[in-house]
């Protein structure tokens, strides 16, 4: 397609032509309305004129004759701007008046009739027009009154000119104003094309330009930027997923392997079989569990998850998970305690009592106080032994809190702490798929809240945050929602 | 494994159809249920899994969740309506929490996520079973000298009374209601403590061991088994 055809099939463009067509029949109406009034305001004058005249001289001749006819004549013709007069014996030939010559016919028929004349004072022989009335005098004279026209010729002239201006310009204004309307619509949904191409054929982090007016185009370009982003988001942390994936799943497998391998090749005997397959299945069970929890991020992160939402009290959920772990805690030798306090919670509850967990296990995997450092006081060996898991509410939030006092986590590392695999250097020898804390952040931010890793000096305090303000709100919609429903 | 085949072959052989259209894991299912001694019928759509459900008395029902023809939910609605109430399990890749809701919603009875182990199948399905499901709403649970009272909350073992926690007793409570069954890891998560998350820790076997050194501790014969590779069992065994 050539540009001017692109331009051409635009629809600001074709929105123009349609305009001009209305605005040019528009005008051309009203010029016709305004030209045709004026003509007949115009004639009606110049009848009204020319019968009153008639009318006078009729009377003037009918009194005095026509001596006194022609001496009125002569008068009247000598006025400044004076109407038309003659008079013709009954042989035809003039008898008084100002007009020279007349178009052949008009003094033989009487009545209203337009005729091109010549005056006989007038030195130009251009002839004019006039509309003129012819009576019949009774001795077979005849009067001829008559106004010249180019009053009328004139105005009429203006009005012929004013049209072909005006649609001149209409069709210019119309034809260039659409033009440049369209080729600017154009430019931009070409430069949006361009880029939505571009993305398309696999730079996803191509986004739409977006003008300062703040127009429909400036809105939708801000709105499939948004949804670019949001996809942009979306596959990075799928390839993230996949990248992981490859590596932290295919490391076991690789192990899982050759250990299946190793087993067939040497010639074992039964127990040494059994132990082998036994290793394999134990191997084989943590893929799954790592792969669980792969899935489950997954389908948080993506919002998936949003369904098997209701209310409940965040303190029994703290105490349920403190039930769960204590004895475990106790054989570590640490003490897990709980402080709830009420705070209602709108949100996936077995998803929150499953993000609270990773962070009671991490806890008690990572939060034993360094043996190196033995504190004199017993008080102070007590409380470093303590994990210490609260609820409450805060503000607009739900706060669901672990702290331990174990080495804490550096401020520096604790952003990438959240990073899906990532264990940290200090915690590279103990088992663990590394997903715990990720999965905590992604079911807060499942709920709108966030995980925050903070210092309890020492030790680390993981929050689960979570607004219950939005929640709240979410219930008062539904609330709204029901009353009508039940009145109809 | 051998335990639990000689225990389930004593009374009438147990009945079970399996509806999956994956032919290895069905051909595997299949002989590792014969093996334990079940009788075990096969069905690899969903029609015919239907029609042979609808004949057939089974004990228990393994269903696959994507089936061809007709897909498991919907076989088990149609079952359910016609007032089959023979016990289903749910077998499905989708394991999330709200997949679960749906497949009990729509009338199964367990819900197991793929890939799973035989040893949770096997426990799961005798959980499930009518002629092994115990004495289902018994207001007193006996197991040897073990007694436990629902209603007044009390236990003893032998001339002793024990003292539990709310949360033990719970425990104690299901691992009795199926005394001479397997039960899991998994099965107790869900059942007393009502979590579908997979701990990363051995949580249950610490509480299992509070609980085991409260009934079984300075007693002679130890009524609470592990089983190894699959769960725990109560039971009055001498073998």
């Amino acid at each position: 397609m050539t540009a001017f055809g692109k331009l051409i099939r635009t629809t600001a463009f074709r929105l123009t032509l349609v305009y001009l067509f209305l605005f040019a029949l528009f005008a051309a109406s009203l010029l016709g309305y305004f030209a045709w009034n004026t003509r007949r305001l115009i004639n009606e004058q110049i009848t009204a004129t020319v019968n009153a005249e008639i009318a006078e001289i009729e009377i003037i001749y009918a009194r005095r004759g026509l001596q006194g006819l022609a001496l009125t004549l002569g008068r009247r013709t000598l006025r400044p701007g004076a109407n038309l007069y003659l008079v013709t014996t009954p042989a035809g030939t003039a008898f008084g008046g100002n007009v020279e010559s007349l178009s052949p016919g008009v003094m033989a028929s009487s009545g209203w009739s337009e005729t091109a004349y010549r005056r006989l004072d007038e030195q130009d022989t251009a002839h004019h027009r006039a509309l003129v009335r012819v009576t019949q005098l009774d001795n077979g004279f005849r009067l001829l009154v008559g106004r010249d026209l180019e009053e009328r010729r004139r105005m009429f002239g203006i009005v012929a000119n004013a049209a072909q201006w005006s649609l001149l310009v209409v069709i210019v204004l119309g034809l260039g104003g659409g033009i440049f309307v369209a080729r600017r619509v154009l430019h931009r949904i070409d430069a949006m094309t361009g880029t939505t191409q571009r993305i398309m054929a696999g730079d996803l982090s191509g986004r739409l330009p977006v003008g300062r007016s703040g127009d429909e185009l400036d809105r939708l370009a801000e709105n499939l930027n948004a949804m670019l982003e949001r996809i942009e988001a979306l596959m990075t942390g799928l390839k993230e997923v996949s990248d992981n994936i490859a590596h932290d799943l295919k490391t076991p497998l690789t192990r899982l392997r050759n250990r299946a391998e190793e087993a067939l090749a040497s010639s074992g005997s039964e127990s040494e079989y059994r132990a082998a397959l036994e290793r394999t299945i134990e191997e084989s069970d943590g893929l799954i569990r790592t792969f669980n929890a792969l899935l489950m991020i997954a389908r948080a992160e993506s919002g998936q998850a949003r369904g098997n939402m209701d209310d409940f009290d965040a303190a029994d959920v703290a105490r349920g998970i403190h039930e769960l772990y204590e004895p475990l805690a106790e054989d570590d030798g640490l003490t897990l305690r709980v402080r709830a306090a009420p705070a209602a919670l709108h949100g996936n509850r077995e998803l929150i009592s499953q993000a609270l967990a990773n962070l009671v296990e991490n806890a008690i995997k990572y939060g034993k106080p360094d043996p190196a450092v033995q504190p004199l006081d017993a008080a102070v060996a007590a409380r470093s032994k303590e994990i210490l898991i609260e609820s409450r509410r805060e503000g607009d939030s739900v706060l669901l809190s672990v702290t331990d006092h174990g080495p804490g986590i550096p401020e520096g590392d604790r952003k990438y702490a959240v990073e899906r695999f990532v264990r940290l250097e200090a915690s590279r020898t103990l088992p663990g798929s590394g997903l715990g804390l990720s999965l905590a952040s992604a079911v807060a931010t499942l709920h709108g809240g966030e995980l925050r890793l903070g210092d309890a000096h020492p030790g680390l305090v993981a929050t689960l945050a979570i607004p219950a303000r939005a929640a709240s709100g979410d219930r008062l919609a539904a609330q709204t929602q029901d009353v009508p429903q039940k009145v109809a | 494994m051998s335990t639990t085949a000689s225990q389930t072959a004593t009374a009438s052989q147990m009945r079970l159809l399996i509806i999956e259209d994956d032919r290895e894991s069905a051909d595997y299912l299949v002989k590792a249920f014969r093996e334990v001694g079940y009788i075990a019928d096969l069905a690899s759509d969903g029609e015919e899994g239907l029609s042979l459900a609808d004949s057939g008395d089974y004990d228990v029902l393994v269903v696959d969740r994507m089936l061809p023809k007709r897909d498991g939910l919907s076989l088990i609605g149609s079952l359910r309506e016609k007032g089959n109430r023979t016990p289903v399990l749910i077998l499905s890749a989708l394991g999330q929490v709200d997949d679960r809701i749906k497949g009990l919603r729509a009338g199964g009875d367990d819900y197991l996520p793929k890939p799973y182990s035989f040893a949770e199948l096997l426990a799961r399905v005798e959980v499930l079973s009518r002629r092994h499901g115990g004495p289902a709403e018994e207001t007193t649970y006996k197991v040897g000298d073990l007694e436990l009272d629902r209603l007044s909350h009390r236990v003893a073992r032998g001339k002793d009374e024990l003292t539990l926690q709310p949360r033990e007793f719970r425990l104690l409570e299901y691992l009795m209601k199926h005394a001479g069954q397997v039960v899991t890891r998994t099965m107790l998560l869900e059942n007393v403590w009502d979590y579908h998350f997979d701990p990363q820790t051995n949580v249950i076997d610490v509480h299992i061991s509070r609980l085991r050194s409260k009934i079984d501790k300075g007693f002679e014969r130890p009524l609470l088994h592990t089983i190894r590779g699959a769960g725990y069992m109560i039971r009055d065994g001498i073998r």
